[in-house]
C-alpha cells in the first residue's frame, strides 16, 4: 500500500525545525522543547502502531490461503487478538505516563520575575506590565517584550469574547476567558522575534489577531521597558506636529491613548509608542509610513469588521497624521 | 410489487423539487433583504451628515440616503448592538446612567426634550445641547452616531423590536433593550419628572 | 404458534399469493400525494431520510468548497470575512445535525426492523414526524444562509461569542433552535430504535443473536437519548439568554461561560461515536459478506461497542484542555480519553483476524472498508495524541485537529456509510450499483481524501489555526494550502460519481434479486425491495446467522392478523412470543404536528407568546394524532 508516501514527509518534518516563526516544531522556549519531544516521541510510537496494522492487513490479504478451520486456527486467532489487546492497553499506558510527565515539567518553573496582564479584545492585544508603583507601569499593544532565559507570568484575561493565547515557539496555548484568570508561564532560551496568535474563534477578524513576542538580553529588555514608560515624543517635524493637531481633533483621540497629551480614549490600542513597534492591527502590516497611511485611510477594507471607523481626512490630513504616528518611537 | 412502484419517482421528485422552491424563495427574499454591512463608504457617511433640522433645531428631515439603507440603524440589529457599543464606549452613562437618567435626561420616560426623531437625536449627539450635552463630531463619525442614536431610541421604546439588542455579559440594572424597559419601568411608576421638562399636564 | 382463533382473519392457513395479497391490502400506502404524506413505512421514511441528508451532505460539501477556493492564497478576497463565518459554520453544524446522525440514524430505521424480523419499527407515526421535524430544521437552516442571516459563530457556538451581547441578530437564535429540531428528530428516532430492538424481535433472536449492526444501533440510540438533553439544555439556555435575559452564561451575574463548554461536549463527544458506532455495525455486517467467513469474535466486539458507549460520556474534557481546568481533572480526561483506543482496537483486531481467516473479493463495498481501516486507524492514533494534554495545546484549535477528526469522521464514518450504500442499495431499491463506477469513486475519494487532509497536521504543527477565513502572505502556509485546495477536488470528484452511479443505478441499475451478497441476515429473506409488510411470515430465529446461503427455507411464525396491521411482540432477553399489537396505520397528522411543533419553534424567536399561543395548534394535532381507533391495542 501507500505507506511509504505519508510516512517520509512526517519523518522529514520531524527531524527538522521547519515551519517558520509560528511553528510548534521551531521550539525555542522552555515548554516549547519539551512539548516537542513529546510530540515527537508519541508521532512515532503511533506511526509505528499504525504501521503494524496496515501491515497485517496486506498480509491478510494477500497471503495464500490454505484456510484451516477447525479448533487450532481458532485458538490461534484469539491468542494474536488476545497480544495484540494487550499490546494495546500497555502502549496506551505508556503514552499516559509520558504526557503526564510532560505536563510535570512544565509546570515547574514559579519564580517569575515579570509579570505580564494579557487582556485580549475583539481583534487585538493589550499587554500591561502592572506594578505596585504607578510610575514604572505601563502598557503597550500586539508586540511585547521578555527577557530571554527567565520565567515570565502571564495573566490571561478577556474583555469581551473567549479568546486563546498561543505563541506555539515559546509554549502550548491557555484560553483567555472572561470572569476567569488563567496563568501560563513563559520562557524564552533563545533571543528572537515570536509570532503568536490568537487560537479561539473570536469573532469576524479571528484571523488578523495576531502579536508578536520579543526575547532579547536582559540588558535590551530593561532599555526597553525604560523607554516604554516614558510619554510620548514631541513631533519633531511640522508635518507630524500637524499630524498631532488632527489627531487630537478627530475622533482618533476619543478611542486611543497617547500618554502625554489629552488623547486618553481605551477601547482602541494604546498609540504612546506606536512607532517603535514592528508592526500596526494586530500583526496584519508592518509599521511603515504607507502601511500607516492605507489602515488610517480605510481600516474596513483591510480587516473588515474592525471596530475602527473610516474617519473622513483629506489627504494632506492623512499623511500628517502617518508622519505623526511613524514618528512616535 | 406493481403497486409499490409510485414510490421510486414522484417521491424523490416532489422532494427535491420543494427543497429548490424553498431555496428560490429565500434567494428571492434574500435578494431584497438589506445584507449586513460592515464598511459605511464614505460618499454615504458624508451624505449620512446632511440632516435637516427646523429653525428651533428640534425635528426636521433625514437625508434622502437614510431610506435608501432601509432605515437600517432603526431597525437592524447589528447597528443596533453596535450603538449599544458605543454608548459603552463614548461614557454615555456617566451622565445617561442606564437610560433612566442622572445628571443628563433619562430615555425612558417618554419626555424627549428635542423630539424623539432620528435626526433630532443625532443632532443633539453630533452637535450638543444646552445644560451640559457634550457635541460628538469630533469623538465619533457620523454613522457611529446614527448607530447610538438607533440605539437610543430603542431604549425608550415602549413596545421592544424584534431586534433590539439583548443583555450585555454584564450587571444589569434594567431588562434589556428587547424587553422595553421603558414600558415596564413606566408601569411600575411614573419616573422622576425633572423641572426643566415643563409643568405635569 | 399462537392459538388459533375463529374471529379474526389470520394467516395461518393461507397460501402465499393469497396471505401477500391480504398483507399488501392492509399494509400499502394510499397512492396520491396526501397518501405519500401520511406513510408511516420505516422503509419509505428511512429512504427519505436517507436521501434528503445525502442532499445536505452535498451542500455541506459545496460549502467545503468555497472555502477551500478562499484558503487558496493568502488574503484572498473571494469570500468577505462575515460570509466565510457563516460558511464554516454551516459546514459544521450541517454535517454534524444534520447529515451524519440524522443518515447514521435512518440506516437504523430502515434496517433494524428488517434485521430483527418485524413488520413495522415501533411507534411508526413518530417516525414520520421526526422526518418532518428534521426536513423542517434543515430547511430553516439553509433558507436563513440564503437570506444571508446563517450563523457566524461556529458549529459549537461558544458564549460569550454566541450570546447576547456579541452576537447581534437573530442568526445565533436560528441556530440554536434548528438544534432544537435536530434533537427532536433524533431522540424520536433513537426510542423507536431502542424499543423495536427490545419488543419486536423475531422469535429465537435472543440477545447473543442479534446482529451486530443492530447491536451497534442499540448502543447508538441509547447515547442518542443519554447526551442529547444536555444539548438541549444548552441551546435553551442559550436561547433564554438570548431572548429572555436569563443569566446562565454571564459571569457577571454568576453565570459561567465555561458551563456551555460542558454541556456542549457532554453532548458533542458522545456526537461522535453516535456516529461512529453505527459504522462499526455496518463495518462488521458487510465484512463477512465479502470474506466468505463470519464475523471474528461476536461477543468481543459487542463488549467493546458497549464499552465505547459508556466510555464516550466520560471524555468531554478532552475538547476544553486549554480553558485552564485543575491538573488533577485534566490527568483523568487524558486517561479515559486514551483508554477509549482500547474498545477501538478490540474492533480492528477482530475485523483483521476476519479478514485473515477469509478470502476477500474485491467489491466496491470491501474497497470502502480496506479504505475505512486504513484511514480510521491513523485518525484513532491523531486521537491518541490530542488526547494528551501537553501535546493538545500545541494542536488544539489547529489545523492538525481539524485533519484528526476529518480522519475519524470521513474515514471512520463515511467510508462505511458508503460501503453500506453500495451493500444495501440492492435491498432499498432492488437495483445494483456499478461497479464500474464504484470502483473510480472509491480511489478518487480515497487519494482525494488523503491528499486533502494529511497535509493539514503538517500545517498545524506550523502554527495554522482553525476557523482562519485567511492567512498572511509572510507566513509558510501558502503552497501546501493550496496543494490542499486542489486535492479537494479530486475527494469531490470522487463524491460525485458516487452520486451520479446511485441516481443512474436507482433508474436503471439491474435488477438484484432477493439476495445478491449471499449475506445470512434477515433482510436478505426478503424480496428487494422488501414489501410494505417486509415478511410474509415472521421468521423464526434460531441462530446467529438465521440466513445462511444454500438454506433457502426458513422456519417461520404464523398466527398474526391479515385484516389490520400487527406485529408480533417478544421478550427483551429471549425474544419469547409475548403478544401481538396493532402497528399505527397511515395517518397524516404527524405532518401536522410537526408543521404545527415547527410554527411554534421559529415563531417562539420573535416573540414568547409563541410558547403560549402556539401550542395550541400543537394540542389540536395530537389529538388528531393519538384519536382513539375502538378497538384493542394487543392481545396476547
Amino acid at each position: 500500500m501507500k505507506t511509504s508516501r505519508f510516512l517520509f514527509p512526517l519523518l522529514v518534518l520531524l527531524s527538522g525545525c521547519s515551519g517558520g516563526v509560528q511553528s510548534a516544531l521551531n521550539a525555542q522556549g522552555h515548554s516549547a522543547v519539551a512539548l516537542k519531544d513529546l510530540i515527537i516521541f508519541i508521532v512515532l510510537v503511533c506511526t509505528a502502531v499504525w504501521l503494524a496494522v496496515v501491515l497485517v492487513m496486506a498480509w491478510a490479504l494477500m497471503r495464500r490461503h490454505k484456510r484451516q478451520e477447525g479448533e487450532a486456527a481458532e485458538r490461534k486467532m484469539t491468542i494474536a487478538v488476545s497480544v495484540a489487546i494487550v499490546m494495546t492497553v500497555l502502549i496506551v499506558g505508556v503514552l499516559t505516563f509520558a504526557s503526564f510527565l510532560t505536563t510535570r515539567s512544565l509546570y515547574s518553573g514559579t519564580d517569575a520575575t515579570v509579570t505580564i496582564r494579557v487582556r485580549a479584545q475583539q481583534w487585538w492585544w493589550q499587554f500591561i506590565y502592572d506594578n505596585a508603583d504607578p510610575s514604572i507601569a505601563f502598557q503597550t499593544a500586539n508586540e511585547f517584550h521578555i527577557p530571554v532565559g527567565k520565567d515570565v507570568r502571564l495573566q490571561l484575561e478577556a474583555v469581551d469574547v473567549i479568546h486563546s493565547f498561543w505563541v506555539p515557539s515559546l509554549a502550548g496555548k491557555q484560553d483567555n476567558i472572561p470572569g476567569r484568570e488563567n496563568v501560563l508561564t513563559l520562557r524564552a532560551d533563545k533571543p528572537g522575534v515570536y509570532r503568536g496568535q490568537c487560537a479561539e474563534f473570536c469573532g469576524l477578524q479571528h484571523s488578523h489577531m495576531a502579536f508578536l513576542v520579543v526575547a532579547e538580553e536582559e540588558a535590551d529588555y530593561q532599555r526597553w521597558a525604560a523607554q516604554q514608560r516614558q510619554a510620548a515624543v514631541q513631533p519633531v517635524s511640522a508635518e507630524a506636529a500637524a499630524g498631532r493637531d488632527v489627531f487630537m481633533s478627530k475622533p482618533c483621540a476619543a478611542c486611543h491613548t497617547v500618554r502625554g497629551t489629552q488623547a486618553s480614549g481605551t477601547s482602541g490600542p494604546d498609540l504612546t509608542h506606536v512607532g517603535s513597534r514592528s508592526t500596526i492591527a494586530a500583526g496584519l502590516l508592518e509599521t511603515t509610513r504607507g502601511s500607516l497611511a492605507a489602515w488610517i485611510a480605510d481600516p474596513q477594507t483591510l480587516k473588515p469588521g474592525n471596530n475602527m471607523p473610516i474617519v473622513p481626512l483629506t489627504s494632506d490630513e492623512l499623511r500628517q497624521i502617518s508622519a505623526y504616528m511613524e514618528g512616535l518611537k | 410489487m406493481a403497486a409499490l412502484s409510485f414510490r421510486h419517482g414522484p417521491a424523490w421528485l416532489f422532494k427535491i423539487g420543494a427543497l429548490f422552491a424553498a431555496l428560490g424563495m429565500a434567494a428571492a427574499i434574500g435578494w431584497v433583504r438589506q445584507p449586513r454591512e460592515y464598511r459605511v463608504d464614505p460618499p454615504i457617511s458624508a451624505a449620512l451628515e446632511q440632516i435637516r433640522l427646523m429653525p428651533n433645531t428640534i425635528s426636521g428631515a433625514p437625508p434622502e440616503v437614510y431610506f435608501a439603507l432601509n432605515q437600517t440603524y432603526e431597525t437592524g440589529g447589528f447597528d443596533l448592538s453596535q450603538g449599544k457599543r458605543f454608548y459603552t464606549w463614548f461614557g454615555c452613562a456617566s451622565c445617561h446612567g442606564d437610560g433612566r437618567g442622572g445628571s443628563g435626561p433619562s430615555f425612558m420616560d417618554g419626555w424627549w426634550l428635542y423630539g424623539p426623531s432620528m435626526v433630532s437625536i443625532v443632532s443633539s449627539i453630533r452637535d450638543g445641547r444646552p445644560h451640559g450635552m457634550p457635541a460628538f463630531k469630533n469623538k465619533m463619525t457620523i454613522d457611529e452616531i446614527w448607530q447610538l442614536s438607533g440605539y437610543i431610541k430603542s431604549i425608550g421604546a415602549y413596545k421592544a423590536s424584534v431586534s433590539a439588542p439583548s443583555r450585555n455579559d454584564d450587571r444589569n440594572t434594567r431588562p434589556a433593550e428587547n424587553r422595553a424597559p421603558a414600558a415596564t419601568l413606566f408601569e411600575e411608576g411614573p419616573n422622576p419628572v425633572h423641572p426643566d421638562q415643563g409643568p405635569s399636564p | 404458534m399462537q392459538e388459533e382463533q375463529s374471529g379474526p382473519p389470520m394467516d395461518t392457513d393461507l397460501d402465499d399469493r393469497e396471505l401477500e395479497s391480504r398483507l399488501a391490502k392492509t399494509w400499502s400506502t394510499r397512492p396520491g400525494f396526501w397518501g405519500k404524506i401520511a406513510c408511516v413505512d420505516h422503509k419509505v421514511v428511512a429512504r427519505r431520510y436517507i436521501f434528503t441528508a445525502f442532499v445536505f451532505l452535498m451542500l455541506g460539501g459545496l460549502l467545503s468548497l468555497a472555502m477551500r477556493l478562499q484558503l487558496s492564497q493568502p488574503e484572498a478576497r473571494f469570500i468577505s470575512p462575515d460570509r466565510y463565518n457563516q460558511i464554516f459554520t454551516m459546514h459544521g453544524t450541517n454535517m454534524m445535525f444534520l447529515f451524519a446522525v440524522p443518515v447514521m440514524e435512518a440506516m437504523a430505521a430502515y434496517l433494524v426492523p428488517l434485521m430483527v424480523g418485524t413488520r413495522n419499527i415501533a411507534f411508526p407515526r413518530l417516525n414520520a414526524f421526526s422526518y418532518w421535524i428534521f426536513l423542517i430544521g434543515g430547511l430553516l437552516l439553509w433558507l436563513a444562509f440564503a437570506l444571508d442571516a446563517a450563523p457566524d459563530v461556529g458549529w459549537f457556538a461558544y458564549v460569550p461569542l454566541s450570546g447576547p451581547q456579541y452576537s447581534p441578530g437573530k442568526r445565533t437564535d436560528l441556530w440554536a433552535q434548528m438544534i432544537t429540531f435536530t434533537e427532536l428528530s433524533a431522540l424520536a428516532v433513537a426510542v423507536e430504535v431502542v424499543v423495536t430492538v427490545f419488543k419486536q424481535r423475531a422469535p429465537g433472536m435472543s440477545l447473543d443473536r442479534i446482529p451486530v449492526l443492530v447491536w451497534a444501533m442499540l448502543v447508538m440510540s441509547f447515547l442518542v437519548i443519554l447526551a442529547m438533553p444536555a444539548i438541549m439544555f444548552g441551546s435553551s439556555t442559550l436561547i433564554l439568554d438570548r431572548l429572555v435575559g436569563t443569566q446562565f452564561y454571564n459571569p457577571a451575574e454568576g453565570g459561567d461561560a465555561l458551563l456551555w463548554q460542558h454541556l456542549f461536549w457532554f453532548f458533542g463527544h458522545p456526537e461522535v461515536y453516535i456516529v461512529f458506532l453505527p459504522a462499526v455495525g455496518m463495518v462488521s455486517t458487510i465484512l463477512p459478506a465479502f470474506v466468505g467467513r463470519p464475523l471474528y469474535g461476536y461477543m468481543l466486539l459487542v463488549m467493546a461497542l458497549i464499552t465505547t458507549g459508556i466510555l464516550s460520556f466520560g471524555l468531554w474534557v478532552h475538547h476544553m484542555f486549554t480553558v485552564g481546568l485543575p491538573r488533577l481533572g485534566e490527568s483523568f480526561f487524558t486517561a479515559s480519553s486514551m483508554a477509549i483506543a482500547v474498545p477501538a482496537g478490540i474492533q480492528i483486531f477482530c475485523w483483521l483476524a476476519t479478514l485473515w481467516a477469509g478470502k476477500p473479493v474485491y467489491k466496491t463495498p470491501l474497497l470502502f472498508i480496506l479504505g475505512f481501516i486504513f484511514t480510521f486507524v491513523m485518525g484513532g492514533m491523531t486521537g491518541v495524541m490530542v488526547a494528551s494534554v501537553p501535546f493538545d495545546t500545541q494542536v488544539h484549535d489547529t489545523y492538525f485537529v481539524v485533519a484528526h477528526f476529518h480522519y475519524v469522521l470521513i474515514g471512520g464514518a463515511v467510508f462505511p456509510l458508503i460501503a453500506a450504500i453500495y451493500y444495501w442499495f440492492p435491498k432499498m431499491t432492488g437495483r445494483m450499483m456499478s461497479e464500474r463506477l464504484g470502483r473510480w469513486s472509491f480511489w478518487l475519494i480515497f487519494i482525494g481524501f488523503h491528499l486533502t487532509f494529511f497535509p493539514m497536521h503538517i500545517l498545524g504543527l506550523w502554527g495554522m489555526p482553525r476557523r482562519v477565513y485567511t492567512y498572511q502572505p509572510e507566513l509558510p502556509w501558502a503552497s501546501l494550502n493550496l496543494f490542499v485546495s486542489l486535492s479537494s477536488l479530486i475527494l469531490a470528484s470522487g463524491f460525485l460519481i458516487f452520486f451520479i452511479d446511485a441516481i443512474k443505478s436507482w433508474r436503471s441499475g439491474p435488477p438484484a434479486g432477493a439476495n445478491p451478497w449471499n449475506a445470512s441476515t434477515l433482510e436478505w429473506a426478503t424480496s428487494s425491495p422488501p414489501p410494505p409488510y417486509n415478511f410474509r411470515r415472521i421468521p423464526v430465529v434460531s441462530a446467529r446467522d438465521p440466513f445462511s446461503p444454500g438454506n433457502d427455507e426458513l422456519t417461520v411464525a404464523t398466527g398474526l392478523r391479515t385484516d389490520r396491521r400487527e406485529v408480533l411482540v417478544t421478550t427483551i432477553v429471549e425474544a419469547l412470543p409475548e403478544a401481538r399489537e396493532s402497528s399505527a396505520t397511515d395517518s397524516v397528522w404527524p405532518f401536522w404536528a410537526a408543521i404545527a411543533t415547527s410554527i411554534m419553534l421559529i415563531w417562539s424567536i420573535f416573540s414568547p407568546w409563541a410558547v403560549v399561543w402556539g401550542s395550541i395548534p400543537i394540542a389540536v394535532a395530537l389529538i388528531g394524532w393519538f384519536w382513539p381507533k375502538g378497538e384493542a391495542e394487543d392481545e396476547s
